[in-house]
C-alpha cells in the first residue's frame, strides 16, 4: 500500500518535471522562423512531452485510486492537482484543433502553478466521510473541472490576446489592469516559494488564543506577521507577531490564513519588483514583442471556442450533475450553500459572456477581458471559497 | 402592414426586412454588423429578416415586447442577479446559522455592525427575498420574449433559402473570392469535395448553395425552452401535493406511521448502524489522516428498514401491516417507495429504552431485593404489582429531566435522561412513601421512607432520524435539464456554415458565412478547393482591420 503510494508521488513529480520541460520547448517555438500553426522541432517535442507528461499524472491518478479505494479529488490536495490534469487535457484537445504554440507557454505555466500549489495542501490520503460516499463524487467533481479547465484555456488564450494587443506605449487603466492579472498570478508562484522554504526549514510556531469561550491554539507554518486576536506565542525564539488580525475574523485559523495571504502577496510583489527592475518596463509590455507572429482573431478565437466547449461541460457537471447528487446525499437538490452559489455564479457570467458575444459583437479585447474576469470567479469558487466561506463543500 | 417590395427579384417582403429573403439584396441603406467597425460588410443576423422588436414600438404591448426582447437587458439582469447570488455568500444564510438561536442575536453578535446591517437589509434570506424572486422571473420572461422575437425572423430566414443570391449579397460576405476562369471540372470538384464534407448541396441554374450543420441554429431556442421548463419546475414546488418535506424519528424496534402517507405506509427500524473509520483492517492506509485529526471520521450512517403497508381499509379500524419493502437506508442511498423517499439525515444513540429498580430498605447497606420492576419509557404502566406485596405507581414521568427555577421539568417527550416520581405502597399499606428516582439521582421526598427505589439497570437503544421527502417537480426539473444540455450543445458543439457560388461570366464568385468558428469555415474551404484554381476566399473583416491599423500607423 505504502508503495503505491510512493509510486503515486512519483508519477506526479515526473508528470510536473515533463510540463516544466515541455513549458521550455514551447518557449522555443516562438524563435522559430515558420508561422504560427506549423508543425516545428521544438513544437513537436514539446506537445510530445506535454502528453507524455499527462500520461505519467494519469498514473498518479489511478495509483493513488487504488491506493485510496476512492477516486483522488475528495480533498483540496487532490481536487485542485486533477483541476491542473484535466488543464493540461484541456490545452492538449485545443492544440489539437488550433496548433497554437504560444498557448502551450502560458496554459502549462498555469498548470504547473496550480499543481505546485495543490502540493501546498495535506497530501495524506483521506477516509471518505458518508455524504461524499457515491459514484457522483467521481462523475460530479471530474465534469467540473473538466469544465473549468477548459474555461481556464479561455483564460490563458485571452491572457495573451490581452498582452498582445494592448497599446504599451502609453500608461493607461488598461495596462495597470493587464500588471495587477500579472501581480496575482506572480503572488501565486510566491506563495509556492515561501511555503516550501520555510516548511524545509521546518519553520513552527504556536499560538494560544481565546476563541468562542474556549482557548485554541493554531499552528503557523509562517513567520508572524500577523497573529491571532489576542493571541500569545508559545513557541520560543519565535518573531512576535507585528499586529493581531481584527477581531471580526471568523474561523479557527482566520489568522493563520490571513498571514499566509500577506506573506504571499509580498512575496508575490518582491518578484514582480525584481522582474520590473531587471526588464525596465512592464511585464506585460515585455512580453508583448515576443507575440509578433502570433494571430490575434486566432487568439480570439480560441477564447471563445474554449468557453463554447467548456460552458456545457461545466454546466453538466457544475450544476445538473451537483443537482442530481445533492438531491441523493442532502435530500434537496439545490440549498444555497456558498459553493453552489458560486458555481450558479460561474455559470451566470459565462452565460452573460456568450449573450455579448454572440448578441452584441463583443469580440476581441473586451471578450479576453471577460475571459479573465471568468477565471477569477473559477478561481475564486475553486479555492477562496473552501478557505474563507465556511459551508457544506469545505471538506479540505 | 407595410411591405417592402425587392428591385432586384421582385420579391414582396415583411415590413422591417433588411435583406431580401429571396435573393439577399439590401433593402436597406444602413445594413451593416452591428459593433464592428466595418462598413463593408453585411449583417447576416436572422439573414436581414423582419424582427418585431426592430419593427415596431408605438404601443405599450410594443413597448414591453421591446425591453424584454433586447439581449442587453437580460444580460443586465443576468449581471444583476449574479451580483446578488454573490452577496448572499458573504456572510452565512439564515438556515446556515445554528438553529437555537436568534438570527436577530446572532448576527451582531458574531458579526458586528455588517452583521447588524445584513440582517437589517433582509440578506440573511437573500434567496427567498420578493425582489431576488422578481429577478429570477424576469429574467424567465427575458427569455421567453426574447427567444420568441428571434426564432420567427430565423425561422423565415432558414426556410426558403435559394442558392441564387444577389451581387452585393455575394462581394458583401465576410469571406468572399472572385475567380476569372473556372473549368467545369474545378467546380465539379469543389462541390464534391463540399458533399464529402457532408455540406448539403442545393443548385439552381449553375448557382450553388452548400450548407451544413443548419439545425445548430435551433440550439438556443431549445435551451430556452428547457430552462423555462426548469424554472416552471421549480415554481410547483409550492403547489402543495407536487411537494412534500417532513421528518420521522424512528426508534429501533419500533413500527411508526410515515408521516403525510395517510397512515397507508409504516416503517420499522429494525437497526441503526453508525461507524466511524479505524476500527477495519482496510482504514489502516487511512492512518496518517485519522492521526491529524482530533476526532472520530464516520464511516456509516445506516438504517435497516421496513416498509409494511397497511391493507386495512375501513377508518379508525387496528391497522393490519403487510410487509412491502425491506432496505437499507444510507447517505447517498434512500430508500424509495410509491413516490416517496426516507433519506437519512439524523440520529440519536443510546435513548433509554427500558429501567429496572428495586426496592430495598432504607437502612439497609447491602441493599438486598425486596422486589423489582421495569418500567417501558416509552410506553410507562402507571401501577406494578410486585413481589413480598409490594405496589408501586408512577406520580410523575420526566423524560428529559432538569431543574428550571427549582421544579422538575421535562425539556424535549424523548427520554434521554428520565426521571420518576413514584409512589410506593409498601405491604399491607395503603399510605405511600414518595421516591423521586432517575440517573445517579435518588432522593427521598420526606426523609422518613423505609423503603427505598433503586436504579438496578436499564436498556438503551438508537433513534434514527429520517427525512421523508415527496416531490413530484423532479421529472419536470429533469426533463428541463436534458433539453437544456441537448440545446446548449447543438448550439455550441456544431456550427452553420453556408457556402455561396455565385457564376460570374467564365468564372465564379464565392461567399461563405458561418454563425461562428470562422477558423473552421474557412479551413473547409480551403481544404475544398485544394487541387482547383479556385482562389482562397479573404476574410474582408480582417482585412479591413488590418488597413485600418496601417492607416493609423501611418499618422
Amino acid at each position: 500500500m505504502g508503495d503505491l503510494i510512493t509510486l503515486s508521488g512519483n508519477f506526479l513529480y515526473l508528470a510536473f518535471i515533463l510540463y516544466l520541460i515541455a513549458t521550455f520547448f514551447f518557449a522555443g517555438t516562438i524563435r522559430d522562423k515558420k508561422t504560427e500553426g506549423t508543425s516545428t522541432f521544438s513544437s513537436k517535442v514539446a506537445i510530445s512531452l506535454t502528453i507524455l507528461g499527462f500520461i505519467s499524472q494519469t498514473g498518479y491518478f489511478i495509483t493513488r485510486w487504488m491506493a485510496s479505494g476512492h477516486a483522488p479529488v475528495s480533498n483540496l490536495f487532490e481536487f485542485t492537482t486533477f483541476f491542473g490534469m484535466m488543464l493540461v487535457f484541456s490545452f492538449i484537445i485545443i492544440y489539437f484543433i488550433y496548433r497554437l504554440n504560444i498557448l502551450g507557454l502560458f496554459a502549462l505555466p498555469i498548470a504547473l502553478l496550480i499543481i505546485a500549489y495543490a502540493s501546498m495542501f495535506p497530501k495524506e490520503i483521506s477516509p471518505l466521510v458518508p455524504s461524499l460516499k457515491s459514484h457522483w463524487l467521481y462523475i460530479h467533481v471530474t465534469t467540473v473541472s473538466l469544465g473549468e479547465a477548459i474555461l481556464a484555456v479561455s483564460f490563458a488564450a485571452g491572457l495573451i490576446y490581452l498582452i498582445k494587443e494592448i497599446d504599451q506605449t502609453v500608461r493607461s487603466k488598461r495596462t495597470t489592469w493587464l500588471e495587477i492579472v500579472i501581480y496575482s498570478i506572480l503572488a501565486t508562484l510566491g506563495f509556492i516559494i515561501i511555503s516550501t522554504t520555510f516548511n524545509a526549514l521546518n519553520y513552527n510556531a504556536t499560538f494560544e488564543f481565546p476563541f468562542e469561550g474556549d482557548i485554541s491554539s493554531v499552528d503557523y507554518q509562517l513567520p508572524p506577521l500577523a497573529g491571532p486576536n489576542e493571541g500569545t506565542l508559545l513557541t520560543t525564539e519565535r518573531m512576535n507577531p507585528l499586529f493581531e488580525v481584527p477581531s471580526w475574523m471568523q474561523g479557527v485559523n482566520a489568522a493563520r490564513k490571513f498571514n499566509t495571504l500577506l506573506w504571499s502577496l509580498i512575496t508575490g510583489l518582491g518578484l514582480y519588483i525584481i522582474a520590473r527592475a531587471v526588464l525596465r518596463k512592464r511585464i506585460a509590455a515585455a512580453i508583448q514583442p515576443l507575440l509578433k507572429k502570433t494571430k490575434s482573431d486566432l487568439l480570439d478565437e480560441v477564447s471563445y471556442r474554449a468557453v463554447a466547449i467548456g460552458f456545457p461541460v461545466f454546466t453538466l457537471g457544475g450544476l445538473i450533475f451537483a443537482m442530481i447528487w445533492a438531491q441523493e446525499a442532502w435530500n434537496r437538490y439545490w440549498g444555497w450553500d456558498p459553493k453552489e452559489v458560486w458555481a450558479l455564479i460561474t455559470w451566470f457570467f459565462y452565460a452573460a459572456f456568450l449573450h455579448l458575444r454572440l448578441s452584441r459583437g463583443w469580440h476581441g479585447e473586451r471578450s479576453a477581458w471577460l475571459a479573465v474576469i471568468g477565471f477569477a470567479i473559477i478561481m475564486f469558487n475553486l479555492i477562496a471559497v473552501n478557505l474563507i466561506i465556511a459551508g457544506l463543500h469545505s471538506y479540505a | 402592414m407595410r411591405e417592402i417590395k425587392c428591385d432586384a427579384c421582385h420579391h414582396i417582403n415583411r415590413e422591417g426586412t433588411e435583406l431580401c429573403e429571396s435573393c439577399g439584396k439590401p433593402l436597406v441603406e444602413k445594413q451593416q454588423a452591428e459593433g464592428k467597425e466595418t462598413k463593408k460588410l453585411l449583417n447576416m443576423r436572422y439573414d436581414g429578416s423582419s424582427r418585431r422588436s426592430m419593427t415596431y414600438n408605438k404601443s405599450v404591448v410594443d413597448r414591453v415586447w421591446n425591453f424584454f426582447s433586447s439581449v442587453k437587458v437580460g444580460v443586465t439582469l443576468i449581471v444583476i442577479t449574479l451580483i446578488a447570488s454573490a452577496v448572499g455568500t458573504i456572510l452565512p444564510q439564515q438556515m446556515y446559522i445554528p438553529q437555537n438561536v436568534q438570527p436577530e442575536v446572532h448576527y451582531k453578535d458574531q458579526y458586528g455592525l455588517i452583521g447588524q446591517i445584513y440582517y437589517q437589509l433582509g440578506l440573511h434570506e437573500l434567496y427567498s427575498s420578493w425582489w431576488y424572486m422578481i429577478l429570477i422571473a424576469l429574467i424567465g420572461i427575458s427569455i421567453i420574449i426574447a427567444s420568441i422575437d428571434r426564432v420567427v425572423p430565423l425561422y423565415r430566414a432558414l426556410k426558403n433559402q435559394k442558392p441564387t443570391r444577389h451581387t452585393t449579397f455575394i462581394q458583401r460576405q465576410r469571406l468572399h473570392s472572385k475567380t476569372d476562369d473556372v473549368t467545369d471540372a474545378d467546380k465539379h470538384t469543389f462541390i464534391s469535395n463540399l458533399k464529402r464534407m457532408r455540406y448539403k448541396v442545393t443548385e439552381d441554374n449553375g448557382h450553388v448553395l452548400a450548407e451544413k450543420g443548419r439545425f445548430s441554429r435551433w440550439g438556443p431556442y431549445v435551451n430556452h425552452v428547457g430552462l423555462i421548463i426548469f424554472l416552471l419546475g421549480a415554481l410547483l414546488r409550492f403547489v402543495p401535493f407536487m411537494y412534500i418535506d417532513d421528518f420521522v424519528w424512528v426508534r429501533e424496534g419500533e413500527t411508526v406511521v410515515v408521516p403525510d402517507t395517510n397512515g397507508e405506509y409504516f416503517i420499522e427500524n429494525k437497526d441503526f448502524i453508525i461507524e466511524t473509520y479505524g476500527d477495519s483492517e482496510e482504514d489502516t492506509r487511512f492512518k496518517e489522516a485519522l492521526e491529524n485529526q482530533s476526532g472520530p471520521i464516520a464511516k456509516n450512517f445506516q438504517t435497516n428498514a421496513v416498509i409494511y403497508r397497511n391493507v386495512e381499509t375501513v377508518v379508525g379500524a387496528e391497522p393490519q401491516l403487510e410487509k412491502f419493502k425491506e432496505d437499507s437506508i444510507l447517505v447517498n442511498h434512500a430508500l424509495k417507495f410509491d413516490g416517496f423517499a426516507l433519506y437519512q439525515t439524523s440520529y440519536q444513540l443510546n435513548e433509554f429504552k427500558s429501567m429496572s429498580f428495586i426496592i430495598h430498605e432504607t437502612n439497609d447497606a447491602d441493599e438486598t431485593e425486596l422486589a423489582s420492576f421495569k418500567v417501558d419509557l416509552t410506553n410507562p404502566a402507571e401501577e406494578y404489582q410486585l413481589d413480598n406485596g409490594f405496589r408501586v405507581m408512577i406520580d410523575q414521568y420526566f423524560p428529559d429531566y432538569y431543574i428550571d427555577d427549582g421544579e422538575p421539568r421535562s425539556q424535549t417527550k424523548n427520554p434521554k435522561n428520565p426521571a420518576f416520581v413514584f409512589l410506593v405502597y409498601p405491604p399491607d399499606s395503603s399510605e405511600p412513601e414518595v421516591s423521586f428516582a432517575g440517573i445517579g439521582r435518588n432522593v427521598d421526598a420526606s426523609g422518613e421512607n423505609q423503603y427505598k427505589v433503586g436504579l438496578q439497570d436499564f436498556e438503551v437503544r438508537d433513534v434514527t432520524g429520517l427525512t421523508v421527502r415527496k416531490d413530484y417537480t423532479l421529472p419536470i426539473l429533469g426533463l428541463g435539464g436534458i433539453i437544456f444540455m441537448i440545446g446548449v450543445i447543438q448550439g455550441m458543439y456544431w456550427q452553420h456554415r453556408r457556402v455561396w457560388i455565385h457564376p460570374k461570366n467564365n468564372g465564379l464568385w464565392l461567399a461563405a458565412h458561418t454563425n461562428k468558428n470562422w477558423f473552421g469555415i474557412k479551413k473547409d474551404i480551403e481544404k475544398a478547393i485544394m487541387k482547383t484554381n479556385i482562389n482562397m476566399v479573404v476574410d474582408q473583416e480582417q482585412e479591413e482591420q488590418e488597413l485600418q491599423k496601417q492607416q493609423e500607423q501611418n499618422k
